[in-house]
């Protein structure tokens, strides 16, 4: 370690506590305290980056969270890798490794920065005028080669193996930022008893006051000061939540404020069972908004080489970390606050070589006491350019009016533009921001949330101003929330010196400009060239000159660039800079990672898995799953050495010729209930209820109020005033809110409960010419017979001893039933029946062949045939509708004139030419084989499978007038050339259902 | 995420509920009697303004009840909520209350 580059003693560092780290694998050693950045600056090091586009060698600017160019990979081992952390922010522990991102082959040698000779291909809108032709050209060309040269870092390719905690939290007052202002908030707050959180982003809480040496608060020092804060609010411990290294990243609507909290990454060692970060979601009461300001740059030619940073950003590295950050410095400014870095550099040990102060005259205190302090001070000064390439050797400062220019020798070049207050919080809670004439920032203005803006983010320029209006904020914030008015408080302070001052735009200079760059945005590598170009290309409101040159719009969101973007579009423009308006600050307020937006939700975690009572019987049997909504439903059941198609085949044929078991647990089931549970069937189905008898059945069919099916299902009457509705797998919820929308707002008249019983009911199909045989020695009083029970027709009993509704229902066109029992019993009951069903030869068939055995007989699935513009009569299911019925959901938009259209689309079946091709499910169908360009389809092929029954392929489809069109051939083109069908009906199988009545 | 206070259970997270479009938009006593030109209003035609917005609600993870809720479109601020049924409340007395 280069300890030439430390101070004698200050800073919050541990001296006592020496660490190493590695960057770009070289070991470097440093203290505990030191973030990366100033690690490395006390070990020399400024090149940390290459930039976006030019790949121009880049040092830090700044020593926070608004930092563009120091862009790092920190490698944690086992796949933890982030990139694009901020070295101010990324914390040292021993062992840290951390690397450069954007050059190759090396940090110092990086051939990406031919881009720097070539930028007159880079200019403004490059990308929109560049890569334009020829066309395909972008996808397989220019996209890939511009996104590896011009990328940020890379993301990992290992899955994440932390864990992301999250959690709610509820308060009275949340103070964001913990510097003065929201620490004297934070204080004021809780000594009124309110539930107070108080989070800041950096590891440590005190903001300006970490590197505050001179003032004295309350006749202590800063620092006591900050320390006798903490431990009050500590003390406070059971309303007052402190959280450091938590960004408040998103102000949403009514006081709902995202919090991202980083628990581990600083540790060396961290304790597994801790959370890498954690996502807060707090609802506050009222909220206090201390966020400070921002140091700008300033924009002259050559801005960017390292060793060229903010002025206060130095003062806090000497101050705070101990590490001076050059030897010989000269400060280039228009604000007042660089004299109080120079002096307390000065102090450090770091030469001033000159001030240069782009102000006429700098007369303030500050700038007396930098003199008195022997500090050369040039007034009317512009700095112009920059030498030196991964370091900078000398700063040009030239008289502004004059041609002259000087080189000054040096190797750090401190700028200071003024502070830009942080309103991006107060943005985005929707408050408008007001223009500040005198001190030319843009302020909060009006409230649209239960917020305030206190200290240097509302303007505020001195420590007393913070402190008090902190104070103040507190107590009101607590009294709105509805505690006691606390008693007014006012700081005393002494030792600070006033700043003021400030400058926005580009500073002038004699170059050409068509040859120099002066950098605006340094992520995103946006010159004031650029800006001025996107203005003389038409682009005059702020949001288009932002999208067109991309200023603002990198990840560090223009912290430090847009108000000088602003300034520049502004006169560039001749327009005043209020009148060119802001750009929408959006959240985040700095990068969050997905981890802590997905918190628990990822893996198994994801989505809940339901799965049915007889799930693990067919997983032990070794069934193939598929998901059905959230759903595991068993897809087939292949034999050793079966595939799907040989599976399914198989299954189909056995239920045609014997038996098969289907678990239809899925089937959503609503239990319909009341004096007027008819009266509520009759208007929510099509189908006339009334003199359904009880133990009948009925095929009932829902449409929305627009006339459409949404949904269908098999009805049993179970006594008069009671229904068991079964609904579509993935309807059931939609279905039992439709109902409950009828019931609760148009219909609330009718005494009618409806309760789901999705889960309460196992659902057992036994479906095939031995179906009743196989059950009839299970069940107990329920005669099975033709007779005694037909085709649909529901029976209360037992099976095994065990309650049961028996169906005599059929999805496949053969002899069934549907066992409903508990669900407690699925499994039981389920393997009984198969222990019957095995003596017979039955099989179990999954999901895939039942869509088959349906298919064969025409039986639709809503969803497959159906899209949400399907009536009842396109799907020729006209019998189904109750015609004398007065009124029903859907009805009247059954007469409308485009559902009464004689060309709708129409449910038909097609059967292939070439028997043994199946068609694609979605495919279109079209009268010509090869229809020209532009040519409407007739339809789509809603299902179509081989059936083994009948040896060939078949499909169902929507075609336009389809059933006038039975016995045309049409064609449904594909990739390889058209397949010719014939238009047939959509039944398949056993047209006269005499199958279903054995 | 909104905090809507359902009128049945108090202020809930918008996580327990679901929209479900405009209110006071009524199904006609007879649709039958609807001619072609109304019923489409009713079926397709919705208000969307920018600002104060008559809307339903359901808490369904919750009391599971449907209800209304005056809610500006602009500041996502929710003036009033009462139950499904209730007559329209004046706009001018919520505004009010509201301190508009
Ligand atoms: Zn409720």
């Amino acid at each position: 370690m280069s300890l030439s580059l430390r101070t004698a003693k200050s800073g919050r560092i541990n001296r006592k506590k020496p660490l190493s780290f590695r960057f770009d694998g070289q070991l470097y050693r440093a203290f505990e305290g030191d973030t990366l950045a100033s690690g490395l600056l006390a070990n020399g090091v400024h090149l940390m980056g290459r930039s976006f586009k030019y790949h121009r060698p880049r040092g830090l600017i700044s020593a926070g969270s608004e930092e563009p160019n120091a862009l790092v990979g920190v490698d944690r081992g086992n796949g933890r890798y982030t990139p694009n952390l901020r070295a101010t922010q990324v914390e040292l522990h021993d062992g840290l490794i951390a690397e450069s991102q954007n050059s190759w082959p090396s940090l110092a040698y990086d051939v990406g920065e031919i881009n720097n000779l070539l930028s007159p291909l880079f200019v403004a809108g490059f990308y929109y005028k560049t890569f334009m032709q020829p066309k395909q050209a972008w996808k397989n060309v220019y996209e890939p080669v511009i996104r590896r040269a011009a990328g940020l870092g890379k993301a990992a390719t290992a899955a994440d193996p932390d864990h992301y905690a999250s959690r709610f939290a509820h308060c009275d007052v949340l103070v964001i930022g913990a510097g003065p202002a929201g620490l004297a908030a934070a204080l004021a707050a809780a000594e009124s008893g309110a539930r107070v959180i108080l989070c800041d982003e950096q590891n440590e809480l005190g903001g300006s006051l970490l590197a505050e040496l001179h003032a004295t608060i309350d006749g202590v020092p800063a620092q006591t000061w900050l320390e006798q804060t903490l431990a009050a609010l500590v003390a406070k411990s059971d309303t007052v939540t402190l959280l450091p290294r938590t960004q408040c990243f998103g102000y949403f609507a009514q006081n709902f404020l995202g919090l991202a909290e980083r628990v581990t990454d600083h540790l060396a060692q961290p304790d597994p069972r801790l959370p890498r970060e954690r996502l807060w979601q707090v609802r506050a009461k009222e909220v206090v908004i201390a966020t400070g300001a921002h140091e700008r740059p300033l924009v002259f030619p050559d801005n960017d080489r390292p060793g060229i940073m903010l002025a206060d950003a130095a003062r806090i590295f000497a101050n705070r970390y101990g590490v001076r950050a050059g030897g010989r410095a000269v400060i280039a400014t228009a604000h007042d606050s660089a004299y109080q870095a120079a002096i307390d550099l000065k102090a450090a040990g770091v030469t001033i070589a000159m001030i240069a102060d782009l102000r006429k005259e700098a007369n303030g205190p500050l700038p007396m006491a930098a003199r008195a302090a022997g500090i050369h001070v040039e007034t009317g000064t512009a700095i112009t350019g920059s030498k030196g390439r991964l370091r900078v050797k000398a700063a040009l400062v030239g008289k502004i009016g004059t041609d002259g220019e000087e080189s000054v020798p040096c190797d750090l070049i401190l700028m200071c533009g003024g502070w830009t207050p942080s309103v991006h919080l107060f943005s985005q809670s929707r408050g408008k921001l007001v223009f500040d004439e005198a001190k030319q920032v843009f302020v909060p203005g009006h409230s649209a949330q239960q917020e305030r803006s206190v200290g240097a983010c509302k303007g505020s320029e001195t420590l007393i101003e913070a402190l008090n209006e902190g104070f103040a904020a507190g107590r009101d914030a607590a009294e709105k929330a509805g505690f006691a008015k606390g008693k007014a408080r006012k700081a005393k302070v002494s030792g600070v010196i006033e700043a003021h001052g400030g400058f926005l735009g580009a500073v002038p200079h004699g170059h050409d400009v068509n040859r120099v760059k002066a950098f605006v945005d340094f992520q995103n590598d946006v010159t004031a060239k650029d800006i001025k170009l996107a203005t003389r290309e038409g682009m005059h409101s702020i949001e288009h000159v932002k999208r067109y040159t991309t200023t603002g719009m990198a990840t560090d969101q223009g912290k430090t660039s847009n108000m000088n973007a602003l300034a520049i579009a502004a006169e560039a423009l001749g327009k005043a800079i209020p009148a060119v308006g802001l750009t929408t600050f959006r959240q985040p307020y700095t990068p969050i990672t997905f981890g802590t937006m997905a918190g628990h939700s990822r893996g198994d975690l994801f989505d809940p898995v339901r799965r049915t009572p007889m799930h693990g019987w067919a997983k032990a049997q070794g069934a193939k799953f598929e998901d059905v909504g959230l759903w595991k439903r068993a897809h087939y059941f292949p034999k050793a050495g079966e595939d799907l198609h040989a599976a399914v085949a198989r299954e189909c044929r056995i239920v045609r010729e014997t038996a098969g078991l289907f678990d239809a647990s899925t089937l959503g089931k609503i239990e319909v209930v009341g004096p007027d549970a008819a009266e509520f069937m009759n208007r929510l189905y099509t189908n006339p209820w009334s003199k359904l008898e009880v133990g009948r059945c009925r095929y009932g069919l829902m449409l929305n109020e627009a006339g459409f099916v949404m949904d269908d299902g098999v009805v049993g009457r179970i006594s008069a005033n009671r229904f068991h509705v079964t609904t579509t797998t993935g309807g059931a919820a939609r279905v039992l809110n439709h109902m409950e929308d009828y019931l609760q707002t148009e219909f609330p008249e009718l005494k009618v409960a409806l309760t789901s019983t999705t889960e309460q009911w196992a659902v057992i199909a036994v479906q095939g010419p031995q179906a009743r045989a196989i059950i009839a020695t299970l069940v107990e009083g329920i005669d099975l017979a033709n007779e005694a029970m037909p085709h649909m027709s529901v029976r209360e009993g037992k099976i095994c001893g065990v309650p049961t509704r028996l169906f005599r229902m059929s999805f496949t066109g053969e002899l069934g039933f549907e066992v409903n029992v508990p669900a407690d019993y699925g499994q039981a009951i389920w393997e009984a029946i198969w222990a019957e069903g095995e003596k017979h030869g039955a099989v179990a068939y999954g999901t895939e062949a039942m869509h088959v055995l349906r298919a064969e007989k025409g039986y639709i699935i809503v969803g497959q045939e159906t899209d949400g513009t399907v009536t009842p009569h396109d799907l020729g299911l006209d019998w189904a509708i109750g015609k004398a019925k007065p009124d029903f959901v859907g009805k009247r938009s059954l007469t409308r004139v485009d559902l009464v259209k004689p060309d709708r689309q129409q449910l038909v079946g097609l059967l292939t030419v070439d028997s043994q091709i199946v068609l694609e499910e979605g495919a279109q169908v079209t009268l010509a084989a090869n229809p020209p360009p532009g040519t409407s389809a007739l339809g789509h092929v809603t299902s179509a499978y081989h059936s083994a029954t009948l040896g060939h392929s078949i499909a169902l489809a929507m075609v336009a007038s389809g059933r006038a069109r039975i016995g045309e051939v049409l064609h449904v083109p594909m990739p390889n050339g058209a397949i010719a069908v014939r238009v047939c009906e959509p039944i398949f199988y056993d047209k006269d259902g005499s199958r279903l009545n054995v | 995420m909104l905090l809507i206070p359902c009128p049945h259970c108090g202020p809930r997270p918008e996580i327990e509920f679901r929209y479900a479009g405009e209110a006071h938009v009524a199904r006609a006593a007879d649709p039958g009697a609807v001619n072609d030109q109304d019923w489409a209003e009713y079926l397709y035609f919705r208000s969307n303004p920018k600002g104060i917005h008559f809307e339903r609600w359901r808490h369904v993870s919750g009391c599971a009840r449907f209800f209304n809720c005056v809610r500006d479109t602009v500041s996502d601020k929710i003036l009033t909520t009462y139950p499904a049924g209730e007559k329209k409340p004046d706009l001018g007395t919520l505004m009010k209350e509201a301190g508009r």
